[in-house]
C-alpha cells in the first residue's frame, strides 16, 4: 500500500476553474491548478532548469506566506504569473542582460524523457528569442496577462509589448518548424 | 501525461510540461514550506481495501482519516475552514500512520499507535470517539451497549452521530459498533467497507 505503488494516482488532479479563490481554500489546491502555467513562465524567461524551478518555488512560497491575505485577489494566476515575472526577471538581471546561451542550458535538470526530448526543441527555440519577445510571449500567450499589464511588468509600452509578442511567435513558428515538424506532429498526438 | 497549456497561439505547439516535473516541485516546495513552519496541514493518498483513503495530519497528529466517496477535494476544503488553509501533499508527514494501516489491512496490526490529533470533535462526539479504541480488535458493540460504557444509556442517537462524525475511521474503530439487532448500522465509508473491516478482524482473530 506504498503511496506510489497503486495503479491509480495519489495526488489529486488539477482542479477546475478556480481562477477565483478564497482564503479557505487549500493552498494545494493552487498548486495543482496553477503550477503548470507558473512553470512555463518561468520557463519561457529563463529557459527549463534549475532557475526556472528556483522562480517556481520562490513564487509559490511568496503565495503561501501571504495566502490568508490573497482572499481579495480576484484572478490568482494574473497574481502568479506577476510574481513569477518579477521573479524571473530578477534572475535575468543577474545574469547582467546577457542572453541565455542555447548551448548552455542545463538539460541535466529535467530527467532526459523522451516527453522532455519531444518538447526541447520548442523550449531551445524560445530561449533563443530577443529578450523582449520571450518576455512578451511568456506573461501574454502563457501567462494569461494583458499587454498593459505586461507592459508594466517589464518597463514598456503596451503597443511594444504587443509588437514583440507577435514578431517572437513569427519567429517561434519559423524556427520551430524548420527545427522539429516531426517533434510537433508527436507532441500534437500525445498532448 | 502531460498537461497542455490554456492558450495554444496559432500555429504555436502546445507548450507542455509532465506532471512528473510539477510533482517534483511542489514535493520540494512542501519541503521548504514545512522548514519554514507554513505547513498547517499535511495530506498523502493510499490504496487500500477499503479503496483509496485520504490521510491527513497537523503538527499534533493525525487529524483525519478519509475515504474516497467522501470526496477528497470537498475533505481537504473543509480542513482548510477548519485548521486552516495551508495544506500541502506532504506524504513524508503521514509515513507512520500508512504504515500502522498497510500491517492493519494486512492483519499483522491490532492496535494504532500513531498520534492523533482530535481537535475536529468536541463534547459528547469526542467522548465516544475517545472510548470507542476501548472495544477490542475483531469484537463489536452495539451501539446502545456504547452510550451505557459511558454512563449515557439514554444517549443512543448521539453514539449514532458521533460514529457518523468520526474523523478518524479504521483507526477509530467505529466500524465495531453496530445495531442492537447486529445489523450494520451506518458507515461513512458505506456499508461495503464496515463489512470488509469486520471480516477481516475475524479472519485475523480465526486464524
Amino acid at each position: 500500500m506504498d503511496a506510489r505503488g497503486g495503479a491509480r494516482p495519489h495526488v489529486l488532479s488539477p482542479g477546475g476553474d478556480y481562477g477565483v479563490m478564497t482564503m479557505m481554500q487549500p493552498f494545494d489546491l493552487a498548486v495543482r491548478t496553477h503550477g503548470a502555467t507558473v512553470l512555463r513562465v518561468c520557463r519561457a524567461v529563463l529557459g527549463p532548469g534549475p532557475d526556472a524551478d528556483d522562480a517556481w518555488q520562490e513564487t509559490f512560497l511568496a503565495a503561501l506566506r501571504s495566502w490568508p491575505d490573497l482572499d481579495t485577489v480576484t484572478n490568482l494566476e494574473a497574481w502568479l504569473v506577476r510574481v513569477a515575472g518579477r521573479k524571473a526577471i530578477d534572475v535575468l538581471r543577474a545574469r547582467g542582460r546577457h542572453p541565455v546561451p542555447v548551448e548552455e542550458l542545463p538539460d541535466t535538470a529535467v530527467p532526459p524523457t523522451s516527453e522532455f526530448d519531444g518538447h526541447a526543441a520548442l523550449w531551445t527555440a524560445v530561449a533563443a528569442l530577443p529578450e523582449r519577445q520571450r518576455l512578451a510571449i511568456a506573461y501574454h500567450y502563457l501567462g494569461g496577462l494583458r499587454h498593459t499589464e505586461t507592459a508594466e511588468l517589464i518597463g514598456s509600452t503596451p503597443e511594444a509589448v504587443r509588437r514583440a509578442a507577435a514578431d517572437g511567435l513569427k519567429s517561434l513558428r519559423g524556427s520551430y518548424d524548420g527545427q522539429a515538424r516531426q517533434g510537433d506532429e508527436e507532441m500534437r498526438t500525445t498532448s | 501525461m502531460t498537461t497542455p497549456s490554456r492558450m495554444d497561439p496559432g500555429g504555436v505547439p502546445v507548450f507542455s510540461v509532465s506532471e512528473a516535473e510539477l510533482a517534483g516541485l511542489a514535493g520540494k516546495l512542501a519541503h521548504r514550506a514545512e522548514d519554514e513552519c507554513l505547513l498547517e496541514v499535511a495530506y498523502r493518498i493510499v490504496d487500500s481495501p477499503v479503496g483509496r483513503l485520504l490521510l491527513a495530519a497537523t503538527e499534533r497528529g493525525l487529524v483525519r482519516v478519509a475515504f474516497e466517496q467522501e470526496g477528497f477535494d470537498g475533505v481537504l476544503s473543509g480542513l482548510a475552514g477548519r485548521l486552516g488553509p495551508r495544506i500541502l501533499h506532504a506524504p513524508w508527514k503521514l509515513d507512520q500512520a500508512a504504515a500502522e494501516l498497510d500491517e492493519y489491512f494486512a492483519g499483522r496490526r491490532r492496535q494504532f499507535g500513531v498520534p492523533l490529533d482530535f481537535v475536529l470533535s468536541h463534547g459528547f462526539r469526542l467522548s465516544v470517539q475517545q472510548r470507542l479504541p476501548d472495544i477490542g480488535y475483531g469484537r463489536t458493540m452495539s451501539y446502545r451497549q456504547v452510550a451505557e460504557l459511558l454512563d449515557r444509556p439514554g444517549a443512543v442517537r448521539a453514539v449514532g452521530t458521533a460514529c457518523a462524525t468520526n474523523p478518524l475511521p479504521v483507526i477509530v474503530p467505529c466500524h465495531r459498533v453496530l445495531r442492537s439487532d447486529g445489523s450494520l448500522g451506518g458507515y461513512l465509508g458505506g456499508l461495503e467497507a464496515k463489512a470488509t473491516l469486520l471480516a477481516l478482524e475475524d479472519r485475523a482473530v480465526a486464524a
